[in-house]
């Protein structure tokens, strides 16, 4: 490690980064702050070949919070997979993508699986082995709620990680409840008095989540591989329900560019607009502040299904939207302020 | 050990000398007791080295059932009627994927209109999905049919639903020997998967397959049931050998050495069945029963051998195909399909919705074959003057109103037993 970098470390919390992204690349951290794609031993729960789109956040999402959680197990890791883009794209039959114990039954079930597998460990004695459930915003908020919902209830010993690419990518970017107001989905054209998704709709599943009072619940997203790492190896030294709720770029339905996938994650976080937090036993006990704070618009602008409501004159939905990043921003206390880095 | 006890009491018990290593289950009427049995064994540490989940659906339980019986557990679950349909899509999911969970169905009918009853709807709306179906007469039957199933599940890594009819055998109370753990122990041996999920030796379960391979997936799921149709009467004698009962097998035939016309049912209602064919038969009326056992896999052989050469069939369906008829009908006609000669096989429907099948209106269905022949579905019992009168009023305007709370309105006015 840089000298310079070990000396200051002590004195100086993380405050400088990579001019431009507002990143903090591996050669700025210490050894045990590195991402686990940077060791050598990486455990490589994906494996190249799959078939998902170029610059997909979700790829690149689960392969790291997989990694993570493979590394906390030291590989005693069992992954149930909802029905969905990243099912699809590891599993071309037949080939697999997965080099790890992994198992796909439907799409709205991954939580109760999951729960069945952790059953089956318990009974077994296989005390060692964790369960990893993983699915969409789709199969997470929407069709797999019951289930999710129950094994949070019952407090079960399953880490569940959303990918959310707010929207169904799978069967052509349709609405979710997690598609933010104003995108243009499939099923929410850019058409008629209100074009877009509905104002006022959705919810906020990390919240819901931390209502059930489950021991941990955290937001991540692409942009800040080591918080999402860090957030899986803290989840996996926790037993009972666990979630966390990735933020996860889709180029292909959000209509981006395939190399902004991880710039576009870091926009939503430095807007305000996907909260990044970290809650243990419905309490928020922290949150990662805004480094450098943008308007909402900047994160809309390079995204297509945002495109209409850039056309002539500013859109007042775009003042709607930025009212909704301000909420976040007072509600998860993301702006950085004195003691508060 | 004999015992006088519900049931579902007893059927419980036999599940528990099974030794199933996860249970999950989402209660719904008739199917509780079975499943509050076993909680209350687990909890008590009766059962022991069992993990007993509550659940928030049927569909969430059949998934855990799934993530259980994948990670080499011993899996079972229990249900009926509209939990059956809740879990539907579960329940292709296990069978596609070889799982061999075993479960009980509280057979009772589907609504609307809602009716906790006995029929065997539910298990008619899943005979395609892939699971073996095995009908019990009496709860006797039933506890020898689980301990029979999960042997039976496990030797071809499929699963099985033993299905049961609700309250007529659920909540009876009735003479039942319950076998002793190490009779069951010495039949049954612990499972040992053909795959599972385990992070010693990382496998995918549950792949997306397309054109290329489904076919064949497919196929193998039939080719198990084949397996099964040369299994099961092996297990059935096996399990006689062992306990000294006739219980299983892929069908039974009751006097029907001689007999001209042969019935064709499953479930409880082959006791009245019976009954009614010793009064016909001290009368001179040449008649005999094959219950069948095993509806899937269908034993289409055996059942032809069974009815060949008779004159009259009679088909006595519990469920039906709306729009066509009666499910066990129409295998029965396939199963005498080609057959030089075949009987003719006349369809009742009967018993919908818990209406009690009475050994009098028996005797008159059995009679009405040989004597007037019918064409298409019978539907035993049937209130003509109610069903005419509804339809009436239905042709007469538009805004007739629904169905069901009309009929009830008239019954209440004309009382049934009119
Ligand atoms: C019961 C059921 N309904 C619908 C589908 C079709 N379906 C498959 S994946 C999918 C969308 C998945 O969306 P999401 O969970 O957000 O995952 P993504 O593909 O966006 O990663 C849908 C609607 C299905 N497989 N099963
Ligand atoms: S559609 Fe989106 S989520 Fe699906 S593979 Fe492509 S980029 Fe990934
Ligand atoms: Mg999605």
């Amino acid at each position: 490690m840089n000298d310079a970098v070990k000396e200051l470390e002590p004195t100086q919390k993380l405050k400088f980064y990579q001019k431009g992204t507002f990143t903090v690349g591996n050669r700025l951290v210490s050894d045990s702050d590195r991402t686990v794609q940077a060791s050598l031993d990486r455990s490589n729960a994906i494996t190249c070949g799959h078939r998902a789109c170029q610059g997909c956040g979700e790829a690149l999402g689960a392969r790291y919070a997989v990694d993570a959680a493979m590394r906390a197990t030291n590989g005693n890791l069992i992954v149930v997979n909802a029905t969905g883009c990243l099912e699809v794209f590891t599993t071309p039959y037949p080939e697999t993508a997965w080099q790890v114990a992994w198992v796909h039954s439907l799409f709205g079930n991954a939580a109760a699986v999951a729960t069945g597998v952790a059953a089956a460990m318990r009974v077994k004695g296989r005390k060692e082995v964790r369960v990893f459930a993983q699915g969409g915003d789709g199969g997470t908020t929407d069709i797999g709620f019951g289930c999710l919902s129950g094994m949070f209830e019952r407090n079960d010993d399953v880490l569940y990680v959303c990918y959310d690419n707010e929207g169904y990518m799978n069967t052509g970017v349709q609405r979710s409840s997690a598609t933010p107001p104003a995108a243009r989905t499939a099923t929410t054209d850019v058409v008629g008095a209100e074009p877009g998704n509905v104002f006022g709709t959705g919810k906020s599943l990390p919240k819901i989540a931390m209502a059930h009072g489950i021991p941990y619940v955290a937001t991540a997203t692409v942009a800040d591989l080591h918080d999402l790492e860090r957030k899986v190896t803290k989840a996996m030294s926790i037993h009972g329900a666990r979630y966390i709720h990735v933020h996860v770029p889709c180029p292909l339905g959000w209509g981006a560019a395939s190399h902004d996938t991880i710039r576009l994650a870091r926009l939503a976080v430095e807007s305000g607009f996907f909260p990044v937090f970290e809650a243990e036993h419905g309490v928020v006990t922290g949150s990662r502040k805004i480094r450098h704070r943008i308007p909402v618009a900047e994160y809309l602008k390079p995204q297509k299904r945002f495109a209409h409501l850039f056309k002539g004159g500013e859109d007042p939905r775009v003042a709607r939207l930025q009212e909704i990043a301000d909420r976040n921003i007072a509600e998860y206390d993301l702006l950085a302020h004195e003691g508060n880095v | 050990m004999l015992k006088q006890v519900e049931g579902s009491i007893s059927t419980a018990e036999a599940i528990g000398l099974c030794r199933p290593e996860v249970i999950c289950a989402y209660p719904i009427t008739p199917q509780t007791h079975i499943v509050e049995g076993l909680g209350r064994m687990v909890r008590s540490g009766e059962l022991k080295n069992c993990e007993f989940i509550n659940v928030e659906s049927e569909f969430g339980a059949l998934s855990a059932c799934i993530g259980s019986s994948a990670a080499g557990a011993r899996t079972y679950t229990a249900t009926s009627s509209q939990g059956l349909l809740f879990m539907a899509e579960a329940v292709y999911n296990a069978s596609g994927m070889g799982l061999p969970i075993v479960m009980t169905l509280g057979t009772r009918a589907i609504g609307a209109p809602i009716n906790i009853w006995n029929d065997h709807s539910d298990a008619m709306s899943m005979r395609d999905a892939g699971w073996m179906q095995l009908f019990a007469e009496t709860n006797q039957e039933s506890v020898d049919l689980h301990i029979q199933a999960f042997r039976l599940a496990e030797a071809v890594s499929m699963p099985v639903m033993v299905c049961v009819d609700g309250f007529i055998l659920t909540h009876a109370v009735e003479r039942v020997d319950v076998p002793a753990q190490a009779e069951v122990d010495a039949f049954l041996p612990p499972y040992d998967p053909v795959q599972v999920v385990d992070p010693r030796e990382p496998i995918s379960i549950g792949a997306m397959v397309g054109p290329d391979a489904f076919t064949e997936v497919k196929y193998l799921q039939n080719y198990k049931q084949n397996l099964a149709l040369k299994l099961i009467p092996d297990l059935a004698s096996d399990f006689k050998k062992r306990f000294g009962r006739d219980s299983g097998g892929l069908l039974r035939t009751y006097r029907t050495e001689d007999a001209e016309m042969v019935v064709v049912a499953m479930g409880s209602v082959n006791g009245t069945i019976k009954d009614t064919i010793d009064e016909m038969r001290a009368d001179g009326f040449s008649i005999g029963l094959v219950t069948l056992v095993s509806y899937r896999p269908f034993p289409t052989e055996e059942l032809r051998n069974a009815l060949k050469g008779r004159k009259h069939v009679v088909v006595v369906d519990k469920s039906f195909a709306i729009g066509m008829g009666g499910q066990l009908a129409a295998d029965v006609d396939h199963a005498l399909r080609n057959v030089d000669g075949a009987p003719h096989a006349l369809s009742c429907i009967a018993g919908l919705g818990g209406r009690p099948i009475t050994r009098a209106s028996l005797r008159e269905l059995f009679r009405k074959a040989r004597k007037e022949p019918w064409e298409g579905m019978l539907f035993l019992d049937l209130n003509q003057k109610v069903v005419a009168t509804e339809i009436e009023h239905m042709g007469s305007m538009r805004r007739s109103g629904p169905i069901a709370e009309n009929l009830l309105r008239r019954l209440s006015v004309t009382p049934a037993a009119e």
